[in-house]
């Protein structure tokens, strides 16, 4: 168990680093807590990877450090920083049965016989393995190859830090579910930290108390689901959490307000800045009412999800999306909108304007 | 539903039917046709029956030349798979060094059999050959033309040079599709290298590997070319292996029954081993 600290992190895969592209990673500082459950979230191809591969010592940053407890662990290998690393396919020993899987990396660390078996079937009961123990690896389903890459990792008790990479890529949809409420409910009861990367905003939201957002190579946002969700700090963090996403439309900042489409938007943003190359305003769909004044739009397409409605609307700076209850009635004419004051946010060169 | 009957489909199989019946059924039916009977040239046959497969298997020169088939087939797998694993590990996995190293190792493979055969021959030879005279500047009594043990030798070492690349090609493009993953989850459970080798990369070569002893087995218990150029199967009857002894049989004494009878026997042998085999090595792969 143990805190990680990651201070002006940067790493690139190429030997000569000439603009911003060719760094992977930039400028990454990173602060969690011991014990957490920690989400990394972004496209593919954002830098989530290289940032585990550098926290779990696969890779050497460029530039920084790695600190667990406070501890330098830049360049020590991954048996020496005593983490466990679960892969985005299940990699597993195939000749080698459940049980010896799950016993590899403890008789690697020299440990007895007895602990060995304590230990196995322990986390065999644990991640409902206990009838397949005896079964040759290769055999198994795809999720529960998963579960045993998984139990090598839970299977050490020293471990500082368990991460995840997609974990759960490979995995049927009915079983995600599953397994993804087994580590939420294996976090709670063997209290690691916990590390998961994923692209998928619902395993993200869902797993981790504290969720990174990444976008080319940099940090946009780190806060609760609720924060990221709320009040996203850049256009990136808006329109790729939620769904649909933000509506991100250009807009104008006059003395300190947000001019759209010839109106001034109420908002709770106080601006002082305004050098900007581009400013944009950002409203999610939730946030967004019908009304008899406003900004008047022109509805496209109306798709009824069930539980909502997604209004498809254009307006001349760009289409808004509006997500409304199913009960609501969609007027026909004259539509107009209105935004919710306290969820209209200013953007300068995709930032958030505070 | 209601299937309409259209037997023109068969009209597009006739080309595939004609070429095996020429290049397949039309000449083992021939073998088969002559291995039960006797024949003494000017296309007059007589039946006898099975009596050709009788004399074969009760014969001590078969069971020689078998036996020394045998013998050679195992040695160069028992050279060549372990051989060809260390290359292939120790091949680069990028940069300039690949292309180089796929090329030197298919070089060997390109060469005509019967050139091999020769190359080998002239590099040997006691007096003026490289491999020879260094062997015997160095103080070995080396003649592969005269002595057995030499022979032997020569043949392995030639046939190691020739086919250990195939093995090492296959077995290098095993090695290449294990995703890192399996190395990095195996530094991470602080696998040594043994490990890795034994519980990673040999598993994930299965497949590969099974091929390679395959086709070895296979052109290995049927090399004729090499070594018929190299030492004609002799000194006596020391590299007389099944083949060269098939076609002594056939053309050199012209007896066509009992040869008829042994390409049989010998074609058998080797359908049987690979049956055999094959079905071992992929008895768990159904499961998975």
């Amino acid at each position: 168990m143990a805190k990680v600290t990651l201070k002006n992190l940067s790493h690139s895969y190429l030997a000569k680093q000439n603009s911003d592209i060719d760094w992977a990673l930039r400028e990454i500082n990173i602060d969690w807590k011991d014990g957490g459950a920690y989400a990394l979230l972004g496209p593919s191809g954002c830098g989530k990877t290289t940032l585990l591969n550098i926290i779990s010592g696969l890779l050497k940053p460029t530039k920084g450090e790695v600190l667990f407890d406070d501890k330098d662990m830049t360049t020590l290998n991954p048996v020496e920083r005593d983490i466990a690393q679960i892969f985005q396919f299940p990699v597993i020993y195939d000749t080698m049965t459940v049980y010896d899987n799950l016993a590899f990396p403890l008789k690697n660390r020299g440990l007895s016989e007895n602990e060995i078996d304590y230990k196995v079937k322990e986390i065999g009961e644990m991640l409902e393995l206990t009838s397949t123990l005896n079964n040759k690896a290769s055999g198994l389903t795809a999720d529960g190859k998963q579960k045993i890459s998984l139990g090598r990792g839970l299977v050490r008790s020293d471990v500082n830090v368990i991460m995840f990479d997609e974990p759960l890529t490979v995995i049927d949809p009915h079983l995600k579910w599953i397994l993804r409420s087994k580590l939420k409910e294996l976090h709670q009861k063997i209290n690691r930290t916990m590390i998961y990367v994923t692209h998928d905003q619902i395993e993200a939201l869902t797993f981790a108390d504290q969720v990174v957002v990444m976008h080319e190579g940099q940090i946009v946002q780190t806060g609760t689901p609720v924060e990221l969700f709320e009040k996203p700090k850049h256009t990136f963090v808006g329109h790729f959490i939620g769904s649909p996403g933000m509506n991100i439309l250009p807009c104008e900042i006059k003395n300190g307000q947000i001019n759209f489409e010839g109106k001034i938007l109420p908002s709770n943003t106080n601006i002082k800045k305004t050098n900007f190359t581009k400013t944009q305003v950002g409203i999610r769909p939730e946030f967004i009412n019908f009304s008899n004044d406003g900004i008047k739009v022109k509805i496209k397409r109306v798709s009824d999800t069930g539980r909502h409605k997604v209004i498809d609307t254009e307006c001349s700076s760009g289409s808004i999306k509006i997500l409304a209850n199913s009960s609501t009635e969609i007027p026909s004419e004259n539509v107009h909108i209105t935004f919710d004051k306290k969820y209209t946010y200013a953007y300068g060169d995709n930032w958030i304007i505070e | 539903m209601n299937k309409t009957l259209n037997q023109k489909a068969w009209f597009f199989v006739i080309p595939v039917f004609v070429l095996v019946a020429f290049n397949a059924v039309v000449p083992l039916m021939t073998v088969v046709n002559y291995s039960f009977q006797e024949t003494f040239g000017s296309n007059v046959f007589a039946w006898e029956g099975t009596r050709w497969f009788k004399e074969i298997l009760h014969s001590e020169r078969f069971h020689a030349s078998l036996g020394r088939q045998f013998i050679f087939t195992f040695i160069i797998l028992l050279i060549q798979l372990p051989l060809g694993i260390a290359i292939a590990l120790t091949m680069p996995k990028k940069g300039w060094g690949v292309p180089v190293c796929l090329i030197l190792m298919s070089m060997p493979l390109l060469i005509p059999w019967n050139v091999v055969g020769a190359m080998w021959n002239i590099f040997a030879l006691p007096e003026i050959g490289f491999l020879g005279n260094s062997l015997n500047s160095l103080g070995f009594d080396y003649n592969f033309t005269q002595q057995s043990g030499d022979a032997w030798f020569t043949t392995i070492l030639m046939d190691v040079w020739h086919w250990t690349s195939l093995v090492v090609l296959l077995s290098y493009a095993g090695l290449n599709s294990i995703q890192p993953a399996y190395y990095q989850a195996a530094e991470i459970d602080g696998a040594s290298r043994w490990d890795v080798f034994r519980y990673i990369e040999l598993p994930k070569m299965k497949k590969v590997l099974t091929l390679a002893i395959l086709l070895r087995f296979m052109d290995s218990f049927m090399i004729y070319t090499e070594p018929f150029v190299l030492t004609g199967g002799g000194p006596g009857n020391a590299t007389n292996f099944l083949s060269l002894d098939l076609v002594k049989m056939a053309l050199g004494q012209f007896d066509l029954g009992p040869a008829a009878a042994m390409s049989l026997i010998y074609f058998l042998i080797v359908l049987l081993i690979c049956w055999v085999f094959y079905t071992l090595m992929m008895k768990d792969e159904g499961r998975t």
